[in-house]
């Protein structure tokens, strides 16, 4: 038997429904993305137009650039709970070995609940993003504007914002498949949002400075890490110890 | 769907969790069409039993062929694919509604004609009137049903029913007896686990008493025979006199006891002995109420190897 994404897609639209109808998820992923746009909102309208100095633009640029990085801890936050309940939260509620039984591998069960976390995190990133630059463009000063559109901050939130969703939800995942109970499993797929946040806050204590170097090996990194993520959360998956509480050696494939 | 041969074959099939013995030294077979009752008290091995079949465990030693394929990792899919367990939670998506939680699992299972088979499935469980309701505002019984439904979607060429009439109450366990029934009648492969004895007696075939290793294996009938000599229970208005004069000589009467309610004989043959007791007590000018063979329930037989097991521990 190959890889199916027949599977994959039953798990993906099972989930889907399953968020839709729990007022939690939906909670959950309408307030964060919220509070995380606030403080760039506050920032675009506070920022004052800059002289006709290139120092005043490349500060303007750079406040403009440090308040999108706030943005970015949505695709880091926003999909950690979903992952971080995705295995243990089934074979607590007991459904997790039904699935089991079924011809699914782990690896089509593990990438359909990614990318139940995956697709969600993405509209809603990019959709509260629009809606910045939307505000941008209509609302904010025309120098405030142009440094929001041009230069890299626009190509920076495309391509991070799948980047660090994967990352997150792949820890997420790697904690929720080891976990022995729920709410320690989303106390520590917090934790995977740690590092963006290290990151961010060295950039806005200025002992990073963002530039497209740093951007292109951050990007580099997240990017090997969820290539290889699915891989190592699947060597991570036991069917045995996750059905009997035990470690042993599965019959697994 | 049916094969030729067995539909599942144990040979020695052990497992070990790190010093605990889950299951030791298991041996049976399962034919296709056959109800397969497999009983033991909690702690058994049932469970874990049927989880290393459905290759969800690996076992420790032993062999196994479930539904034509031998027991591996690699075959694990495979298997699975010819199979169903029903485990003792029904494990529902409860935001989900029935169909929806259906239409997941046939997408597991990748079945053509999807709408079709779960169609049949929820008609052969009764629920085709509950289609869109939402399984979190089911019965227990109901979502039971509704398990059974999914378990069947794929056609299995053995369905594992793990205690699937545990915590219910007796109309909703009565309920799924008849479901169990039907699928018989339909020539499903069943391995039913449980612990309710008369559940085991009234529906399967032949039954399995597995209390870490398999004690015995046969129909219930067999089981009784092997463990119990056979007996006639002789009512009378009043005890008789010299009850040794009336049975000591009788032939095929190996033995009595006087018990409260009359006499219970050890008999070779109760259909040849019957007559011949009827012919002594009328002779002794005996008021018989009754002369009926006293049959062991599987309950007696289970618990006489269960207690046995008690007594060898304690040894």
């Amino acid at each position: 038997m190959t890889f199916s994404w027949t599977r994959v897609g039953a798990i993906l639209r099972k989930e889907l429904l399953d968020y839709r109808r729990n007022r939690f998820v939906i909670i959950t992923m309408a307030v964060l993305p919220v509070v995380f746009v606030v403080l760039p909102m506050i920032q675009l309208f506070s920022v004052p137009a800059s002289g006709a100095g290139s120092a005043s633009v490349v500060k303007l640029d750079t406040r403009i650039g440090l308040s999108l990085l706030y943005m970015l801890l949505i695709p880091a936050i926003v999909p950690s709970t979903l992952a971080a309940y995705s295995v243990v939260g089934e074979r607590e509620q007991g459904t997790l070995e039904p699935v089991l039984i079924t011809p699914i591998r782990r690896e089509e069960f593990l990438v359909g609940k990614a990318l139940a976390a995956f697709i969600p995190t993405l509209v809603i990133a990019y959709t509260v993003f629009g809606v910045f630059l939307g505000a941008a463009a209509l609302f904010a000063q025309r120098d405030v504007a142009s440094a929001v559109f041009e230069g890299s901050h626009v190509l920076v939130q495309l391509l991070f914002t799948p980047l660090l969703a994967g990352w997150s939800i792949w820890v997420g995942i790697a904690i929720s498949a080891r976990s022995r109970d729920v709410r320690a499993a989303q106390q520590l797929g917090t934790l995977a949002s740690l590092p963006p946040l290290v990151v961010v806050a060295l950039m806005a204590l200025n002992v990073i400075t963002p530039s497209s170097g740093i951007a292109l090996a951050f990007a580099a990194v997240l990017l090997v890490i969820d290539g290889f993520g699915w891989r190592a959360v699947a060597a991570m998956f036991d069917r045995e110890r996750l059905v009997t509480g035990g470690t042993a050696r599965p019959l697994d494939r | 769907m049916t094969g030729v041969g067995p539909a599942v074959v144990v040979e020695q099939l052990t497992k070990r969790f790190g010093e605990r013995t889950a299951f030791a030294d298991v041996s049976f077979e399962v034919g296709y069409g056959e109800v397969f009752g497999f009983l033991g008290p909690n702690g058994a091995g049932k469970t874990t039993t049927v989880r290393t079949l459905g290759t969800l465990i690996a076992p420790s030693s032993g062999s196994a062929v479930v539904a034509g394929m031998p027991l591996n990792a690699e075959n694990g899919p495979a298997i699975r694919a010819r199979i169903s367990i029903m485990p003792e939670s029904p494990g529902l998506y409860l935001r989900l509604t029935v169909v929806e939680n259906l239409q997941c699992f046939a997408g597991l299972y990748e079945l053509a004609d999807a709408r079709g088979r779960i169609e049949r499935a929820l008609r052969a469980v009764n629920l085709a009137d509950r289609a869109q309701d939402l399984c979190g505002s089911l019965s227990k019984g109901l979502r039971q049903r509704v398990a059974l439904a999914r378990a069947l979607l794929n056609d299995p060429a053995v369905l594992f029913l793990d205690e699937p009439t545990s915590g219910l109450d007796p109309v909703a366990a009565r309920e799924v007896h008849e479901l169990i029934t039907s699928l018989r009648a339909r020539g499903v492969t069943i391995f039913l686990t449980t612990h309710r004895l008369e559940e085991a007696e009234r529906l399967c075939d032949r039954v399995a008493i597995l209390n870490t290793t398999l004690r015995l294996v046969g129909k219930p009938d067999e089981l009784r025979e092997r463990l119990f000599t056979k007996k006639l229970d002789v009512r009378v208005r009043t005890p008789l006199d010299d009850p040794g004069q009336v049975f000591g000589a009788l032939p095929g009467v190996q033995g009595w006891d006087q018990v409260s309610s009359g006499y219970l004989l050890a008999v070779s043959d109760p259909d040849l002995a019957a007559p011949a007791v009827a012919r002594a007590l009328v002779g002794a000018d005996a008021d018989i109420l009754s002369i009926a063979e006293s049959r062991h329930s599987l309950e007696d037989v289970y618990l006489e190897l269960i207690d046995e097991d008690v007594e060898a521990r304690r040894r």
